[in-house]
């Protein structure tokens, strides 16, 4: 074995798996985990920690796992982690502890994703579950949204002996978990159900179908139902359009609501009733993660898939194996190309879509190329469907139904950055809502920081 | 799998062939709707989630009132569900209230006000013309519908309208004819006059209504129905052309100024998994169509 690479890891077959929704990446096994758990070098000084957005013990769980210690490694994780079976599959770990790992200086670094993948799922099929605290101490606390930033606040708060309730506004707890990455990358009832009743284990109670702002405000949560402090954590939900002709036609969705009708309605199964347009040549606008995951479940539905990027390639800000995977699954890629319209036939639908070449010019003020658009070179692509993946922003709705609650020019919560402390006494806020849209991993540092300030702030209006 | 509460039925009445009328244990809704509003449920495990707008509430019983007509198989399912048994989800109250509800006292007192109401349509008009009389005004309402026995809530309107006018398309009740006709004879034959018409029922009638009201320049209210998915302003589905702006009814709406809504692309977009392109794009096979349907939104 070459020390210096990683092991790899099975997937499915691209050719196999284009075809059903089923995960793609299958996960080590014991003497695979074992193998890659002995390529980390145990640093005196570990980076990796540090570049780990909740500050997991890599060294430690991984020593475990050389032990073949599962359960001690699990237990080592769990102290940092409420989601590490979900963490093992969409952190960006390339950015993050991987990036600065030792090994990574010459050749590989080690797979620490797929290590805390093992791990959680080893503990989940050996029905491990994190216990609930002895000591509660009665102070209810809400969080409203179970996505990352929620559930990793209120399983802090729970450990620490609180009362806490969350709040979810669809009819499924998770979040993003749930409505925006597919099975494909993240399976619903094997991973994120069990982690979220894990979370459920620690004591904290979803109550699903509040919208708060509408169905109750945080005034009332606060000044009527007890709740001594609040955690805002409802993420980043409005779709972006672009604005072009043509955006209404039918068979133009945006990436939300394409991938809440495949994953939280589940259209991609028969069974169930809500209904999902495959299309048969299908454009996706836009190069995050989003984008691949809607062109991949397009791909899955029967279509012909198009990623159109308005830079090069370089600059594609999905996750390497992401794009990796599409390209692998057959999605094509038309890189530095902006659309211009989208073409409609007389009934309303979607006939094509009108682009235009572009090429990188000077430095715009976030360091990347600017793309600029090249003279006459507009073209059509012959199309049914339209996917928009043009990020998110945050739902204006808390703000705007919270007293004294501020947020910016583009709706996010305004809150402190090491505390998540908000402009009103007693609320909290962190992930998606206050940054815009970023990654799971960093609204759950986000949740566990705002959990700490609020421990703090609670104790401190107690005494 | 979590602490919500149990969103049973309280009572079902069959108003009308295919068309039932449900109170429904919810009581954070109940709590916080206002008429103009609309909730959105899902029948069982693998339901679809279904906009319908409220058709009244009872804060003190925590209920509300939904109407709904059973046409495709997601509302004909609704239908199956009797006094006692629960619907798995029920969530709400979404969109803004009726604008009404925020006008000043000296502004309402003024103002003469026409309601029409197209079939289902009747159910989101109720509490809108309730909450008029309760608060002292006084609004006068034209019903629309196919036929005598598609007449819905007609007591109820009686009794919160100060006139109430029926129509029937075949004449079988009422006035023959449609609701543009009521109008026409309200306003040009009795010379009534209106400061303001809310107008609700089928997409096709409130285009009409509103081609009419403009003419006539009256300032017109509709409550659109699109397709929608979360109804939280998450999906986009329900994004319509409102003057030269993209509004989401779900968060902005349900009610715009008719005069600014582009109905033909909200009719268009309405037909998304029923026309014969939807469906072709759809898995099912042809005859099982999947639709979306609001309370207000078939009459055809």
């Amino acid at each position: 074995m070459d020390v210096l690479k990683k092991v790899p890891i099975k997937e499915q077959d691209p050719s196999v798996r284009v075809r059903n929704f089923d995960e793609v990446c299958l996960g080590y096994d014991i003497d695979e985990a074992v193998a890659e758990a002995n390529r980390c070098i145990q640093c005196k000084n570990p980076k990796c920690v540090k570049g780990c957005p909740v500050s997991i013990d890599i060294p430690g769980f991984i020593s475990e796992v050389v032990n073949k210690d599962i359960n001690e490694a699990f237990q080592i994780i769990n102290k940092y982690s409420a989601l590490p079976a979900i963490c093992g599959r969409v952190c960006p770990q390339e950015s993050q502890c991987e990036q600065v790992c030792i090994r990574g200086i010459k050749g590989d670094p080690v797979s620490i994703g797929k290590l805390e993948r093992y791990v959680a799922d080893w503990a989940r099929e050996n029905k491990i579950r994190p216990k609930a605290p002895d000591k509660k101490n009665g102070i209810k606390v809400a969080i409203i949204g179970s996505g990352p930033a929620g559930l990793t606040c209120a399983r802090e708060m729970a450990e620490l002996g609180y009362d806490v309730t969350i709040f979810e506004a669809l009819h499924e707890p998770g979040g993003v978990l749930v409505y925006g990455i597919p099975e494909f990358r993240l399976p619903k009832e094997e991973v994120v159900r069990p982690e979220i009743d894990n979370v459920k284990a620690m004591g904290v109670k979803i109550e699903t179908n509040v919208i708060v702002g509408k169905s109750v405000t945080i005034d009332e949560l606060m000044d009527e139902e007890g709740f001594k402090a609040v955690f805002i954590g409802t993420g980043a939900g409005l779709p972006n359009f672009m604005g072009i002709p043509g955006e209404n036609a039918n068979g133009v969705f945006s990436a939300n609501e394409y991938l809440t009708r495949s994953n939280l309605m589940k259209a991609f199964d028969d069974s169930y009733d809500t209904p999902i347009i495959t299309g048969n040549k299908v454009a996706v606008v836009g190069g995050g993660n989003v984008a691949m995951d809607a062109a991949r479940t397009a791909k899955r539905l029967g279509a012909d898939v198009t990623v159109v990027y308005r830079r090069s390639e370089a600059e594609l800000p999905a996750r390497t194996e992401e794009v990796h995977h599409a390209k692998e699954e057959g999605i094509h890629f038309q890189l530095l190309t902006n659309p211009k319209e989208i073409l409609v036939d007389e009934n309303g639908w979607v006939k094509g879509m009108t682009c235009v070449r572009m090429e990188l010019g000077q430095e715009d003020s976030s360091g990347r190329r600017r793309p600029v658009e090249v003279e006459n070179s507009e073209f059509v692509i012959e199309l049914d469907s339209v996917i928009m993946s043009l990020g998110t922003s945050p739902n204006p709705l808390i703000a705007s139904t919270t007293n004294g609650l501020k947020n910016n020019k583009y709706g996010c919560i305004v809150a402190d950055e090491t505390t998540g402390a908000t402009s009103r006494e007693g609320v909290f806020a962190g992930g998606d809502a206050v940054t815009g849209s970023a990654t799971v991993i960093l609204a759950m540092g986000a949740g566990k920081a705002a959990a700490e300030a609020m421990d703090k702030y609670l104790k401190n209006i107690q005494v | 799998m979590t602490e919500n509460h149990i969103y049973t039925i309280t009572k079902k009445v069959k108003l009308a062939d295919s068309i039932y009328l449900m109170d429904v244990k919810a009581p954070r809704v109940a709590a916080h709707c206002y008429p103009g509003q609309f909730i959105i449920l899902i029948a069982d495990e693998k339901g679809e989630r279904i906009p319908l707008t409220i058709c009244d509430y009872d804060r003190d019983e925590g209920t509300v009132t939904i109407v709904f007509q059973a046409l495709g198989s997601s509302t004909k399912l609704l239908a199956e569900y009797e006094v006692g048994e629960a619907f798995r989800d029920f969530t709400g109250p979404l969109g803004q209230r009726s604008e009404l509800i925020d006008m000043a006292r000296e502004e309402l007192e003024k103002m003469k006000v026409l309601f029409v109401a197209g079939g289902v349509g009747t159910a989101p008009v109720y509490p809108q013309i309730k909450w008029m009389k309760e608060m002292g005004y006084e609004a006068d309402c034209i019903i629309g519908a196919r036929s005598k026995d598609f007449v819905i809530l007609e007591d109820q309107m009686k009794e919160h309208a100060k006139n109430l006018y029926v129509t029937t398309d075949d004449g079988s009740y009422g006035m023959k004819g449609n609701v543009n006709d009521a109008i026409k004879y309200l306003v040009n034959d009795k010379k009534h006059h209106y400061d303001l018409i809310v107008a609700i029922g089928p997409m096709i009638m409130m285009k009409f209504v509103c081609i009419l009201t403009k003419e006539l320049g009256i300032k017109t209210i509709v409550s659109m129905n699109p397709i929608m998915v979360d109804g939280t302003g998450m999906c986009g589905a329900c994004r319509l052309t409102i003057g030269d702006e993209i509004k989401f009814a779900c968060v902005d709406g349900p009610e715009f100024d008719g005069h600014l809504v582009n109905f033909d692309e909200a009719m268009k977009r309405l037909s998304m998994y029923k026309t014969k392109e939807g469906k072709q794009k759809l898995r099912e096979k042809e005859g099982e169509t999947h639709h979306h349907q609001g309370c207000e939104c078939h009459d055809e």
